[in-house]
């Protein structure tokens, strides 16, 4: 589950990271009254950012600079209801601007491979990693913490002379160390901070400090973990959950809306990945990922059924039922209740093989439904559906 | 001989009075498995599966009474990992966790932690493995299996059974089919199945069925290039229209950053000689055109 930069923020707070102040705006006049608070501190200009949960938002027109109050509410009127890569900003994060002397990337995620947590720092913050790794890999430091122990202490400062932080090693150390912290105190896959910055600050008198700052922080938390942490369902962003995702989630049906006609409804996830290989590699696009997992029953299958027919998209459904734990006639049985109640009639495919297949062919046949026998058969048939040709 | 499991498989089931346990063991028993103990806490002395497999409060006294040598894991996410641990202690060679939904840094320190103690684990979050005639163990339907040389090594279980079908179907029998399981954190890799298979006189042909996310499909394409050129192989990879960022089912199928897309595996397999097929029904078309006689 992908949280927003603010609540990822609240969350390196807890851990003692130092993260300069923010406030959360859903109106551009709470963007002014935010603005005036931190320009009462004595911040020059004031950065408003919005919260989506998607990368590029740069790029989008989605973070600007205000350099007072006024310009702040307008510049927020601006970003507030913008369309970043299909998703509507319903708030905008406000900040002081910071005098960014240089910026760093620094990350803590899973290394499969290692089978440990990966520390990942770079020289070159403030773009993408992804892009530093194709054009300059030698600019990216790496480090794995210990298995049992996390990021010793030893390992956090040889990373942090080995970033070129030697200035800053004591604050770069206790940072990285942060991060591992972070990831395990809740569950996370990924911990990244882009940029990382040495900030240049202005005292009283006009002094200044350089301090290393979290300027932007993106956490991603391992879904298998949410029961244990009562409190992670509440940085579920509702603003960017859609309706049939929560109803996939209660129903346990894991459930991804993609751009095709094509709704497939398949047990594993394996197997629900190949059939839409299968209907793209027929010529048809998937409307769809469904895998309605292991053992489904028939009201299982009704509520996989509304969700995949909530898209008006869906001109035609492909189901592929490979039977082990999962019995075929259970899933018959609930296509045919599903069918029977159902708002809409979009042609359907269905291939149900291994457990109980010959009872579930049985009724599917009685019920007059297009079966297939293999599942290149089966993803033809519901291209030619989609087409709305014979099948 | 077979890889994992075989003729010498003593099987203790942990978890074995659940509904799982119970379904699936006997699944095993009857399939010809040699499942000699099962070990719930506070049932010891109770006998599981229909009288047949007696059951004992922990591990170490399954190991000790019966001489159990493998096990499978069939316990809730929250006691997982503990029970690898138990396994683990008790002796237990070859561990099968079938287990999904157990929180990734959860399996860092159990991971190594088996390594160390030099035993095996496969999963968690799989199907577990069949040595077709000898064994299977796990949830694997015994049906769609035919006796013969493939091995056959998958991230993913009803995939696998697909295309296990396919093969028995063209006539195609396998030596050992494992699936390796779909989460990020896993105790057996593509490469150590290989290297198995590699070392296995039964064992002619392989298929490698992956899917997006991670790089073990390309780590085995290059342990192939260097090490098993002369063995025939097919593969297959799913997800080649799943759209980037989006967890697909596995915790493990994922496309982020632009990496551990199906293109790039696709690609470092067939670099490796390895033909990847575009369906599950032509892998047995393309082991026998990589030289699998039968």
């Amino acid at each position: 589950m992908k949280i927003q930069e603010a609540d990822a923020k609240s969350l390196l707070v807890a851990q003692g990271l130092p993260v300069p102040a923010w406030e959360v705006a859903r109106t551009p006049q709470e963007a002014r009254a935010a603005a005036e608070r931190i320009f009462a501190t004595g911040a020059d200009s004031v950065v408003i950012k919005a919260l989506v949960l998607v990368g590029g938002r740069g790029k989008a027109g989605g973070v600007k600079l205000a350099a007072d109050a006024d310009h702040a509410e307008r510049t927020a009127d601006l970003i507030l209801g913008m369309d970043i890569k299909g998703i509507t900003v319903r708030k905008v994060l406000v900040a002081a601007a910071a005098d960014i002397i240089k910026e760093y990337y620094l990350a803590a995620v899973l290394d499969r491979d290692a089978r440990r947590i990966l520390l990942m720092g770079s020289s070159e913050g403030g773009v993408e990693i992804e892009h530093v790794a194709a054009t300059n890999p030698d600019a990216i430091v790496t480090l794995r913490a210990h298995p049992y122990l996390g990021l010793l202490e030893h390992q956090a400062r040889s990373f942090a002379f080995r970033m070129g932080l030697s200035e800053h090693w004591r604050e770069a150390a206790a940072i990285a160390k942060g991060l591992v912290a972070t990831m395990r105190a809740h569950d996370a896959d990924l911990v990244e901070i882009n940029p990382l910055g040495i900030v240049r600050e202005r005292g009283q008198g006009g002094e200044t400090t350089d301090r290393l700052v979290c300027l932007d922080a993106k956490i991603t938390l391992d879904d298998s973990a949410l029961g244990r942490h009562p409190g992670h369902e509440a940085l579920r962003d509702l603003d960017e959950d859609d309706p049939t995702d929560r109803q996939a989630r209660q129903a346990d049906i894991s459930f991804i809306k993609l751009d095709g006609t094509i709704g497939c409804m398949v047990n594993g996830a394996g197997l629900a990945m190949t059939t839409m290989d299968l209907v793209k590699r027929a010529g048809g696009e998937p409307a769809n990922f469904l895998d309605i997992g292991g053992g489904a029953r028939a009201d299982k299958v009704a509520t996989a059924m509304r969700l995949i027919l909530s898209d008006s998209k869906v001109s035609a459904i492909l189901v592929n039922i490979f039977g082990g734990i999962t019995r075929g006639d259970e899933v018959a049985r609930g296509l045919i209740e599903a069918r029977r109640v159902q708002s809409r009639d979009v042609p359907m495919v269905v291939r149900i093989v291994g457990t109980n297949a010959e009872d579930a062919g049985r009724l599917l046949q009685e019920a007059n439904f297009e079966t297939a026998g293999s599942l290149d058969e089966a993803a033809d048939k519901a291209v030619a559906a989609s087409r709305g040709g014979a099948t | 001989m077979s890889v994992l499991i075989g003729r010498d498989t003593r099987l203790a089931i942990q978890g074995i009075t659940g509904r799982e346990g119970t379904f699936h063991g006997t699944a095993m028993l009857e399939y010809g498995t040699a499942v000699v103990a099962g070990s719930t806490p506070g049932k010891g002395g109770q006998r599981a599966l229909d009288g047949r497999v007696p059951v004992f409060d922990t591990v170490a006294d399954a190991v000790r009474e019966t001489g159990a040598n493998t096990s499978c894991i069939f316990v809730p996410a929250a006691g997982a990992p503990d029970a690898v641990m138990e396994a683990v202690d008790a002796g237990i060679a070859t561990i099968f966790c079938i287990t999904e939904g157990i929180p990734a840094l959860d399996m860092i320190p159990v991971v190594e932690a088996v390594r160390a103690a030099g035993s095996r684990l496969i999963g968690p979050n799989c199907p577990g493995a069949t040595s077709p005639g000898k064994a299977k163990v796990g949830i694997i339907p015994g049906s769609i299996h035919r006796e013969g040389r493939v091995g056959v090594v998958s991230r993913s279980g009803t995939l696998t059974y697909e295309a296990v079908q396919a093969m028995s179907d063209a006539g195609i029998g396998q030596s050992t089919c494992v699936g390796i399981g779909g989460d990020p954190i896993i105790g057996t890799t593509f490469v150590d199945m290989l290297q198995l298979f590699a070392d296995d006189p039964e064992t002619d042909a392989i298929v490698l069925i992956g899917e997006i996310g991670g790089a073990a499909e390309e780590q085995a394409a290059a342990w192939v290039a260097e090490h098993l050129r002369d063995r025939p192989m097919a593969a297959f990879i799913a997800g080649r229209t799943a759209p980037e960022g989006k967890r697909m089912g596995h915790a493990g199928a994922i496309i982020s950053g632009g990496s551990g897309t199906a293109g790039s595996k696709v690609a470092a397999l067939e670099a490796a000689g390895i033909r990847v097929a575009s369906s599950p029904t032509e892998l047995p078309a393309i082991l026998r055109g990589a030289g699998l006689r039968g």
